[in-house]
C-alpha cells in the first residue's frame, strides 16, 4: 500500500494515541471506541505458536491505540482460543470489550455454546453475545435476554451479513429490544442506509459494521492509486483510514470491526478513530472519489 | 443453515488464509516426522507390489487403509480441525475409506488387481487393449500421487517443510487411491470410488478459494480417473457381449 502520511495526519496519530473516538450504546450511554477488531480469518491460525504470538501482539496494538471491541465467533475455527491466548499473555481480559456470537442449532444448544466460547475467550462474561447470521434467533434471542435480566450478559444483539436477510433484521430490530445489530457496510456496499441505519437510530440500536474492507478487496482496490491530498483534511493517513473514516463517520454507525493479522494494519486501522471526521459532502466526495477507482 | 444460499460465494466457508493453510502443513510435517519416510516406502512398495506377474492385493489394500486411517486420525482430527470444524467430517470419511479398504480388500478379499485373463485371443484383443491402456494410466496416477505430486509444492516455490506427501496428506494420498482404482477388479471396488472422489471437489474448492494455482489439480485428477473408469467399463462390455 502506498503511504501517503500527511504531516497533519501522523501529528494526529502521534499525540492522540489513547484517545480514539467513540460513540454512545444508545441503550446505555456507555461509551465504545468507534474501530473495532475483527477475527474473521485472521485469528484462525490453529495451535501455530508463531502465528499465536503475532496475534497477542495484535491485540497488544490494539488495546495500546485505545480499542476495546474484539468481536469473534465460534463459527471462526481457533479464533476464540486465540483471542484468550492473547488475552490471557497479555493480562488484558479486563480491558476488552467482549463481542461474541452463538452459532448453532436447535436453539437449546445455545448455552452450552456460550458456556464453551466464554472459557476459550477465558473472560468471567461476554459483554456482548449476537445470534450469527439469525441462525435459531427466536430461541436463542430467548436465551441471550434471560441471560441478561440475570445479569450473566451486558448486551443483546443479532448479526448478517453481505446484504442477507434485511426484511428478517428489520423485523427482529421492530419487534425485540436488542442493543446491537451487526451488518455489512462499507463505502461501496450501502444498502443499510435506506432502511436499516435509520431505523437503529429509531429504536435506539447501536451498529457494529463487519466487512469494511471487503475481506481486503477494497483495500486492494484503492491502493494502486495514491491518496488524494484532501484526504489530509480529514485526517487520513492512508487508504485503510480514509476507508474506515467513512463508515464510522456515517452518525447512525457505532463502530467498523477490521480484522487483520498484521501489527502495523492494526495500528492504521485504529488510527482511523483519531482526528477529525469527514462531514456529509466529504462523505459523498470519499464515495464519489472509490466510486471511480 | 443456508437460507439464500445462492447468495454465497466460495470464499465464504473458507475459515482461513492461505499462509495459516501452508504452515498447518508445516507443523504437521514437524509433529509426524519422519513418518513421511515410512510412508513414502509403503506407497513404493504398493506400486512393486502391484507390478508383480501375481499382485499381493491384500497387502496393498492393508497400505492404502493403513493411509487413509493415518490421514484422517493424524492430520484431520490432530491438524486440521484446529483450523476447520468441517474436518471432523472429513475424518469421519476418511476413516469409513479405510474402513472400507479393510473390510473389501482385506478382510473379504473382494478387491483383486490381477490382470484379467486372456483366453480367445479374437474376442478378447481390443478389451486386451483398453485394459492394458487403463492399467498404464492406474500405474500413472499412482505414481504421481507417491513420487511427483509432493513435489508440486515446492516447485510453486513453497518451502520443502511444507511438502505435501503421499500416506500422510489428503491430496496425494487420494490421487494414488484413485490411481489404484483403475487397477482394480471386482464389483466391490466401486464402492471405493465415492470418498476419493469427493474429496477431489473439496480439496479444489478450498485451494481455488485461496486463490492456489494448484486448485484445479485435484479435480482433473478425480474427473480424469472417473472417465478412464466409465469409458474402459463400457468398451469391456461391448467387447464381452459379442
Amino acid at each position: 500500500m502506498p503511504k501517503q502520511a500527511a504531516p497533519a495526519a501522523a501529528a494526529a496519530s502521534a499525540a492522540a494515541v489513547l484517545n480514539p473516538a467513540t460513540k454512545p450504546v444508545p441503550s446505555t450511554g456507555e461509551r465504545i471506541p468507534v474501530i473495532g477488531l475483527g477475527t474473521w480469518i485472521t485469528f484462525n491460525v490453529g495451535n501455530d505458536p508463531v502465528a499465536r504470538d503475532v496475534s497477542a501482539e495484535v491485540i497488544r496494538a490494539f488495546l495500546d491505540g485505545g480499542g476495546t471491541l474484539i468481536d469473534s465467533s465460534p463459527m471462526y475455527g481457533s479464533a476464540q482460543d486465540v483471542i484468550g491466548y492473547g488475552l490471557d499473555r497479555l493480562g488484558a481480559a479486563s480491558r476488552v470489550f467482549s463481542a461474541d456470537k452463538v452459532w448453532t442449532s436447535p436453539g437449546s444448544r445455545g448455552p452450552a455454546q456460550i458456556e464453551t466460547s466464554r472459557r476459550r475467550w477465558g473472560i468471567q462474561r461476554f459483554d456482548l453475545l449476537q445470534v450469527h447470521n439469525l441462525l435459531a434467533w427466536e430461541e436463542h434471542l430467548r436465551t441471550l435476554f434471560e441471560m441478561k435480566a440475570a445479569g450473566e450478559l451486558r448486551y443483546v444483539g443479532i448479526t448478517t451479513s453481505d446484504g442477507r436477510r434485511h426484511s428478517e433484521i428489520e423485523q427482529v430490530m421492530r419487534d425485540h429490544p436488542i442493543d446491537f445489530v451487526q451488518l455489512s457496510y462499507n463505502i461501496v456496499d450501502r444498502d443499510v442506509e435506506k432502511r436499516l441505519l435509520p431505523l437503529a437510530r429509531e429504536r435506539g440500536i447501536a451498529v457494529i459494521a463487519n466487512r469494511p474492507f471487503r475481506e481486503g478487496a477494497l483495500i486492494r482496490a484503492v491502493a494502486r492509486h495514491p491518496l488524494p491530498a484532501w484526504a489530509g483534511d480529514i485526517d487520513c493517513a492512508n487508504w485503510a483510514q480514509f476507508l474506515l473514516k467513512f463508515i464510522v463517520s456515517h452518525p447512525d454507525v457505532s463502530c467498523a470491526i477490521p480484522a487483520t493479522s498484521k501489527v502495523a494494519h492494526v495500528r492504521q486501522n485504529i488510527g482511523a478513530a483519531l482526528g477529525r471526521m469527514p462531514d456529509e459532502k466529504t462523505r459523498r466526495r470519499m464515495a464519489e472519489l472509490v466510486g471511480r477507482l | 443453515m443456508l437460507t439464500e444460499w445462492w447468495t454465497y460465494r466460495l470464499s465464504d466457508f473458507l475459515l482461513f488464509s492461505p499462509r495459516t493453510w501452508y504452515r498447518l502443513h508445516e507443523l504437521h510435517n514437524a509433529a509426524i516426522w519422519p513418518a513421511q519416510l515410512v510412508a513414502l516406502a509403503l506407497g513404493i512398495s504398493a506400486i512393486v507390489l502391484l507390478l508383480r506377474q501375481r499382485p499381493a492385493s491384500r497387502a496393498v489394500t492393508a497400505i492404502f487403509a493403513l493411509c487413509w486411517a493415518w490421514v484422517g486420525w493424524i492430520f484431520h482430527l490432530g491438524h486440521y480441525a484446529t483450523i476447520n470444524w468441517a474436518a471432523n467430517w472429513f475424518a469421519a470419511g476418511f476413516a469409513l475409506q479405510a474402513l472400507l479398504l479393510l473390510v473389501l480388500g482385506v478382510v473379504r478379499g473382494d478387491v483383486s488387481f490381477e490382470r484379467a485373463p486372456t483366453q480367445d485371443p479374437l474376442v478378447v484383443a481390443r478389451c486386451k487393449i483398453l485394459a492394458t491402456a487403463q492399467r498404464a494410466a492406474g500405474l500413472a496416477l499412482l505414481g504421481f500421487g507417491v513420487l511427483a505430486q509432493p513435489l508440486i509444492g515446492p516447485l510453486l516455490g513453497r518451502p520443502w517443510t511444507q511438502i505435501e506427501a503421499f500416506g500422510v496428506t489428503p491430496d496425494p494420498t487420494v490421487a494414488a487411491t484413485l490411481g489404484l482404482l483403475l487397477l482394480a477388479s471386482g464389483r466391490a471396488a466401486r464402492v471405493l470410488w465415492p470418498l476419493p472422489l469427493a474429496w477431489c471437489g473439496i480439496t479444489g474448492a478450498t485451494l481455488w478459494s485461496m486463490g492456489s494455482p494448484e486448485a484445479f489439480l485435484m479435480p482433473l485428477v478425480g474427473i480424469a480417473a472417473l472417465l478412464i473408469r466409465v469409458c474402459g467399463a463400457a468398451s469391456s462390455m461391448r467387447t464381452s457381449d459379442r
